[in-house]
């Protein structure tokens, strides 16, 4: 166990290449598949070791579908997801069990993501009961170990989910999520049903464990200044691509693509005194069920040339470590 | 009639275990004409249960209205009975629930859940309610609103689900919207669509809003007057200026430094220590604040403070202020 990570170390944990995952459309009366929806059309990332990599993008553009096929709790349609260079799209029962402990989830919703009338003792326990064999006293001391990591009390053990609040259900998801020591978690919007001060707490633990248990996060957010806060590189999807991928600071510092520009640009400003300079993007929104040709944010970009309406441009490296899918470059 | 929402000492408790506990502890305010007011305050601090408690739509034999008075447009609502709610429930008020999930019907089309508003509540025939259906999802950035009208909302993402409730919201141009934290799954740019949707649907209908949001940003962008809630009370209530520029409350101040920013990199976040106490274990009297304040002095946990002026449109429930003393006789 040790050989491999010492072996991995430096490298990606996480390769991502040229995923899709597609969702059937069902039509007629004999429910055939009709269409499909290309939620995640061609997405690849990469994702080293201890780092965080921040997902954003428009709502509906995929970042859920690719968080979760990278889970396996969907199937992928094509492509490559390499955990520790092993593929893992294919894979099927003891083994994927086995790739079930080092990839684990925290869900958007505390309060629809955990069942309010079980104990949260047994919440946070089951994964471990689940993988492997303890005795009840050293499950229970590991447990409230966990609860005492993520800032809850030991007396949370016997309490019920719904006696806390979204914040502390937050953290019973977290400590849930930690109980098998992941190396990789694929944290969903986990902060956006949390109030700022809530959320800052909440943000202020991931980071501690990261530090604590080298921890690598696939970070879904659509609040630009969490996402800063915490990630070392971001990419930007759109419409099931991705269209930029970069260190934090070039993307808010030198935002390259028009749609990660509008995207910045419409950051709300916590201060009444300012007015926003915001790109508003014109046209209807495209269906992932029938994606425009050439470049996905052509219909609505700014700046778009007859170019983009005819080939789709590709990820190409426009700075050192900062790449684009755009034209204009 | 200036006035579009009166809440006045409003209280509301839960049933747990046979006792009654308030989540919403004694709370007034007013909503005016064409006005947004925000709430805003700390998980659990009884944001959406005042919402529910207006609207009359606490679950049953839990939750129920404990006392004050709820008005609207100058008429007592509290005491209204089912059927007089549901003649004004999504067409004088209307709502957009925090959990878009659990409040869409799972085993009807997104469509099936707008048509039914629609004739429920407007001489229209149901062809013309399905084209209105689709407008009103067009209008909410919905992509191909007409193939998403006979989804199911397991297939919709998070953000297109509440879009889908802010379009039921509006269908009927209801007088006052009362909006349950309504762009917290989605990312900006649609958030800025659906805000300016708001706004433009306000100024049109005179419509005035009820706004439960946590990101402060869109209270900046959005409202008028604030009102900060703290364990089921009002601990300020002022101007969107005051909130951002002169905060007076010691947890409204700690709120405000909470706020991450786009342009300043820390490497921790403010945080406010401590956790908001559970209805259970809710002081009986003393500030509700008192053990996470920085301010606290003795009497804080034994002295409940009043809701008093301390400026032009500046409300405020600490005992910082001499204003805030309990007068001679209430003690
Ligand atoms: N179970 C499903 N069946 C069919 N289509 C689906 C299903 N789940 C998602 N989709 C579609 O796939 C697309 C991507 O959805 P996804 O949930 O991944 O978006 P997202 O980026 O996470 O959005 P959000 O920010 O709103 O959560 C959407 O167009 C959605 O309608
Ligand atoms: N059905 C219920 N049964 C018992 N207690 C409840 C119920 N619903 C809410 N509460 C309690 O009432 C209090 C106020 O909850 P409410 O949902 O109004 O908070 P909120 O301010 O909307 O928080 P958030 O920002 O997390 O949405 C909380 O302590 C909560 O635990
Ligand atoms: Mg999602
Ligand atoms: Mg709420």
């Amino acid at each position: 166990m040790n050989d491999t990570t010492i072996k991995y170390e430096k490298e990606n944990l996480l390769e991502v290449k040229n995923l899709k995952t597609y969702y059937p459309i069902k039509g007629g009366f004999l429910r055939k598949t009709v269409g499909h929806v290309k939620a995640v059309d061609n997405v690849s990332f990469s994702i080293k070791n201890g780092e965080t990599l921040g997902l954003v993008g428009e709502s509906g553009c995929g970042k859920s579908t690719t968080g979760r096929t990278i889970l396996r709790l969907l199937d992928s349609t094509e492509g490559q997801i390499l955990f520790k260079g092993q593929d893992i799209t294919k894979l099927q029962g003891k083994s994927l069990r086995e790739i079930r402990k080092d990839i684990q989830m925290i869900f958007q919703d505390p309060y629809a993501s955990l069942n309010p009338m079980q104990m949260v003792g047994s919440v946070v326990s089951e994964p471990i009961m689940n993988f492997q064999k303890k005795s009840l006293a050293s499950l229970k001391n590991e447990v409230i170990e966990l609860l005492r990591k993520v800032g809850l009390p030991e007396d949370a053990y016997y309490k019920y989910a719904h006696e806390f609040s979204g914040g502390q259900r937050q953290r019973i998801g977290i400590a849930r999520a930690l109980a098998l020591r992941p190396k990789l978690i694929v944290a969903d919007e986990p902060v956006s049903a949390l109030d700022v001060s809530v959320q800052s707490q909440v943000l202020n633990l991931l980071k501690e464990l990261q530090d604590e248990f080298n921890l690598t996060f696939l970070f879904i957010a659509h609040d630009l200044s969490v996402v800063k806060h915490m990630s070392d590189r971001i990419a930007v999807m759109y419409l099931g691509n991705i269209v930029e991928i970069a260190e934090k600071e070039s993307i808010y510092e030198e935002p390259k693509h028009p749609y990660t520009q509008a995207l910045i640009s419409a950051i709300p400003i916590p201060d009444p005194r300012k007015k926003s300079n915001r790109i508003i993007l014109k046209g209807d929104v495209p269906s992932p069920a029938n994606p425009p040709q050439g470049c996905p944010f052509h219909p609505r970009c700014p700046q778009a040339m007859a170019e983009c309406s005819l080939s789709k441009p590709l990820l190409k490296e426009v700075k050192s470590g900062h790449r684009v899918a755009c034209h204009l470059y | 009639m200036n006035l579009m929402l009166e809440v006045k000492n409003l209280k509301t408790g839960f049933d747990i275990e046979g006792e009654i506990y308030h989540a919403v502890d004694d709370v007034s305010f007013s909503v005016k004409k064409r006005q947004i007011v925000g709430v805003v305050g700390e998980s659990g601090c009884g944001k959406s249960v005042m919402s529910l408690s207006i609207m009359q739509l606490l679950p049953k034999g839990i939750g129920q209205i404990t006392g004050g008075e709820i008005k609207f447009r100058g008429e007592n609502i509290e005491g209204h009975t089912n059927d007089e709610m549901n003649k004004i429930r999504g067409k004088e008020i209307s709502m957009i629930f925090q959990e878009p999930m659990t409040s869409l019907n799972p085993v009807f089309t997104i469509g099936f859940q707008i048509v039914e508003i629609l004739l429920n509540h407007s001489n229209i025939t149901k062809p013309e309610a399905r084209n209105k259906a689709i407008e009103l999802l067009k209008n909410v950035g919905i992509p191909r609103p007409e193939k998403i009208v006979d989804e199911y909302p397991h297939q919709l993402s998070g953000g297109m689900r509440q879009r889908v409730m802010i379009a039921i919201s509006i269908a009927c141009q209801p007088k006052l919207l009362i909006a349950d934290e309504p762009t917290t799954a989605l990312d900006v740019t649609v958030q800025a669509q659906i805000l300016e949707l708001l706004k433009s649907i306000q100024k049109k209908n005179d419509m005035s809003v009820l706004l439960i949001t946590h990101d402060l940003g869109v209270v900046a962008e959005m409202c008028d007057e604030v009102i900060i809630m703290y364990a089921g009370k009002i601990v300020e209530k002022t101007s969107v200026d005051n909130l951002f520029y002169n905060p007076q409350h010691p947890y409204t101040k700690l709120l405000m430094a909470s706020i991450p920013r786009i342009d300043v990199e820390v490497n921790e976040l403010t945080t406010i220590q401590g956790i908001v106490p559970s209805l259970k274990n809710m002081p009986k009297s003393g500030c509700r604040f008192v053990e996470r304040c920085p301010s606290a002095k003795p009497e804080c946990s034994t002295v409940t403070p009043l809701l008093a002026n301390v400026g032009y449109e500046h409300e405020v429930s600490c005992l910082l202020y001499e204003g805030c003393y309990p007068r001679e006789g209430m003690r």
